[in-house]
């Protein structure tokens, strides 16, 4: 499944290096009066990583991580505070709004829950047909029927035609994401950024979708940022997997080698949680204690060493490096 | 003598259209300090079931046959008086949304103490203290019992609703998707809790979900719902390493394991059926991939497998 060429910066699709979103935390009526500085929530704190053409890379932490801030950041629907965002070459927080919208259907989303993404009072056939509308992409109307046509299929409902004047309530959950799917599809993307997409459906209909993001991948050479929480899925669908805990990433490498031999401790330990179809043992899982900290109050040294198991003092006081350790597997740890 | 017995349990739901036939013909058993998993997909009559219990049902349902004992009393014909007891402190229920169920203006600690004074009229001074072993028991700070919902993580309010569940010392606790919207390290923490938790207590628990790694994990049996019956029921391990049932294969064939190869399993095709009018015979005639005759005329009926191992569907019958 992996991508040849490796470092082939003509393949490389999108490229972000460094990118910062901070966002000044609330302030309270009283802290606003005594004017005192806003702090800021770090939620996304520097992140290196690109993706190359028709590659999967998936984007997986726990909530609070700053997975979905970071995709949204990429797509500008959140103005980055740092850092660079490359796609196809050319630099896109440097876009004008001209460039902007154009970039835009080249690059797409998928929501996670298909319930509220879709407009109820809205029928398949103008949900769909909207983009094209409003891009002015098509000529007349049959051409815009032709599309609509071959995006719903392409996202494998069959018979479209019937389906054209059906409103969302009138879907199953599944058919529902498809109808997502293909209103992205029809503009054509590069890039489609698909957050939590299958995690709203039952797991008899999850294999489907997953299977169609791939094979939209194999055929069209379309390049996804699959966002989820859920590392089975993750290493499943993906080329690559990011691990991100509070807004950096911890962990980069192929699917199978991040799962099979992780690195880093915070890793190791999301591994040891994937469930499994039998009794486990619970000295077996490495269970992590409390939950991840506010990103306001963000430890130092190491922002995972008041919960790592393995932490020493160097942990504290001095934030690891994330580095190449193996090739094309990278870490951020003292210790690997 | 079984701690929980539920024969026939039937509920309907009453719509416009007619009925929806949400539960249907429903056998669950439960032993004392046993967990029990019922496992489907949405719409497949789990929480019905569960509800139907203590009765804790939307205004148009209808319970329309079954028969349920706890400990050999039944409890089927109760009055409302009698339900408010058992819900306490025979059967609790630990529902899906913690961040909804708790009063958002109402200090955590204060509402488990009222719970404890109105059900075990428990002066307030005793009341405080048993909140504050609560506390200690599902690993909370008692010092937190004067903080709000709001100053708690979702992981932490699951926790005061386990509390909560427990503190009539009920004999079964019924779990509902308790983990659901949790991250997973926080699930896995929520998961170890209830299981020290049923061990310390000697309670039986029923855990509803459709994550079937909960109940591979957690439960000594399990039962699989389709389409508002229970298609097949057994030991975990046996039903999860033999499955009988085509729709429980298809279930488990659809699980990724991290352990064995990288492919995406083909899912099952179609959609569950509407109960308003759901297809004759076998409910997963329509969209099992080896249908014979009688799969689309007549109900199966269950078949034991092995021991204490029961599915329904025509295939069994034939070998």
């Amino acid at each position: 499944m992996d991508i040849n060429n490796r470092g082939d910066e003509q393949l490389e699709l999108l490229k972000v290096s460094n990118l910062e979103v901070h966002f000044a935390a609330r302030q309270g009526f009283l802290s606003s009066l005594l004017n005192k500085q806003p702090k800021q929530v770090r939620a996304v704190d520097g992140l290196d990583f690109s993706i190359r053409k028709g590659e999967i890379l998936c984007l997986a932490g726990e909530s609070g991580s700053g997975k979905t801030t970071t995709g949204k950041a990429i797509l500008r629907l959140v103005e980055p505070t740092g850092g660079e965002v490359c796609f196809k070459g050319e630099d896109v927080i440097a876009f004008n709004r001209q460039r902007l919208r154009r970039f835009r259907q080249e690059a797409q989303i998928i929501f996670q829950d298909p319930y509220e993404s879709l407009n109820p009072r809205q029928t398949v056939f103008s949900t769909v047909a909207e983009p094209l509308e409003v891009n002015r992409i098509c000529k007349n109307n049959e051409q815009i029927e032709e599309r609509v046509i071959e995006a719903l299929t392409d996202a494998g409902l069959s018979n479209p035609q019937e389906l054209f004047l059906r409103y969302p309530h009138e879907l199953s959950g599944g058919q529902r994401q498809r109808l997502a799917i293909a209103g992205a599809l029809v503009v054509k993307p590069d890039f489609i950024m698909a957050d939590e997409p299958v995690s709203m459906l039952d797991l008899s209909i999850r294999a489907g979708i997953l299977k169609l993001m791939v094979d939209l991948r194999d055929q069209k050479g379309i390049s996804y940022l699959f966002i989820t929480h859920d590392l089975s899925l993750a290493w499943l669908v993906s080329d690559r997997i990011a691990i991100m805990y509070l807004g950096k990433i911890v962990e980069l490498g192929s699917a199978d080698t991040v799962i099979r031999q992780p690195l880093h401790p915070y890793t190791r330990a999301l591994v040891s949680v994937i469930p499994v179809l039998k009794r486990v043992m619970p000295s077996d899982k490495k269970l992590l204690q409390g939950e991840t900290p506010d990103p306001v109050n963000i430890p130092t040294g190491c922002r995972f060493h008041p919960r790592c198991p393995e932490a020493q003092s160097r942990c504290r006081e001095e934030e690891p490096l994330y580095r190449e350790v193996m090739p094309g597997h990278y870490g951020a740890c003292h210790f690997i | 003598m079984s701690l929980l017995e539920v024969e026939n349990l039937t509920t309907y739901y009453k719509l416009k259209e007619g009925y929806v036939r949400a539960c249907e013909n429903v056998n669950l058993k439960l032993e004392k300090g046993e967990a029990l998993g019922l496992v489907g997909e949405s719409a497949s009559g789990k929480t019905t079931a569960a509800l139907s219990l203590v009765k804790l049902l939307p205004d148009n349902a209808e319970v329309r046959a079954g028969k349920i004992s706890i400990e050999g009393r039944d409890i089927s014909r109760a009055m409302e008086d009698e339900l408010r007891r058992i819900r306490w402190k025979e059967i609790a229920i630990i529902f899906q949304g913690a961040m909804n169920a708790l009063n958002p203006v109402r200090r955590v600690g204060d509402q488990i103490v009222e719970a404890l004074r109105i059900h075990e009229k428990m002066p307030e001074k005793e009341a405080c203290l048993r909140t504050a072993e609560l506390f200690e028991q599902v690993e909370i700070d008692p010092d937190r019992v004067r903080e709000y919902p709001h100053e708690f993580s979702g992981g932490m309010r699951q926790r005061v609703m386990i509390a909560m569940a427990v503190a009539c010392n009920p004999k079964i606790v019924i779990g509902d998707e308790p983990t659901t919207a949790l991250d997973v390290m926080v699930q896995a923490q929520v998961l170890q809790l209830l299981e020290k938790l049923r061990r310390e207590l000697q309670m039986g628990m029923i855990l509803i979900t459709h994550d079937l790694s909960v109940v591979g994990e957690t439960c000594d049996r399990v039962a699989v719902m389709y389409a508002g019956r229970i298609v097949e029921t057994g030991p975990t391990e046996k039903v999860f390493e033999n499955p009988a049932h085509p729709y429980t294969r298809a279930l488990i064939a659809a699980f990724p394991n991290i352990e064995g190869k990288r492919y995406l399993a083909q899912s099952i095709p179609g959609n569950p059926p509407n109960l308003l009018n759901p297809p004759a015979g076998c409910r997963f005639h329509e969209r099992c991939s080896q249908i014979i005759g009688p799969c689309s005329e007549k109900d199966p009926t269950a078949v034991e497998v092995s021991t204490g191992h029961m599915a329904s569907c025509h295939l069994l019958g034939r070998l």
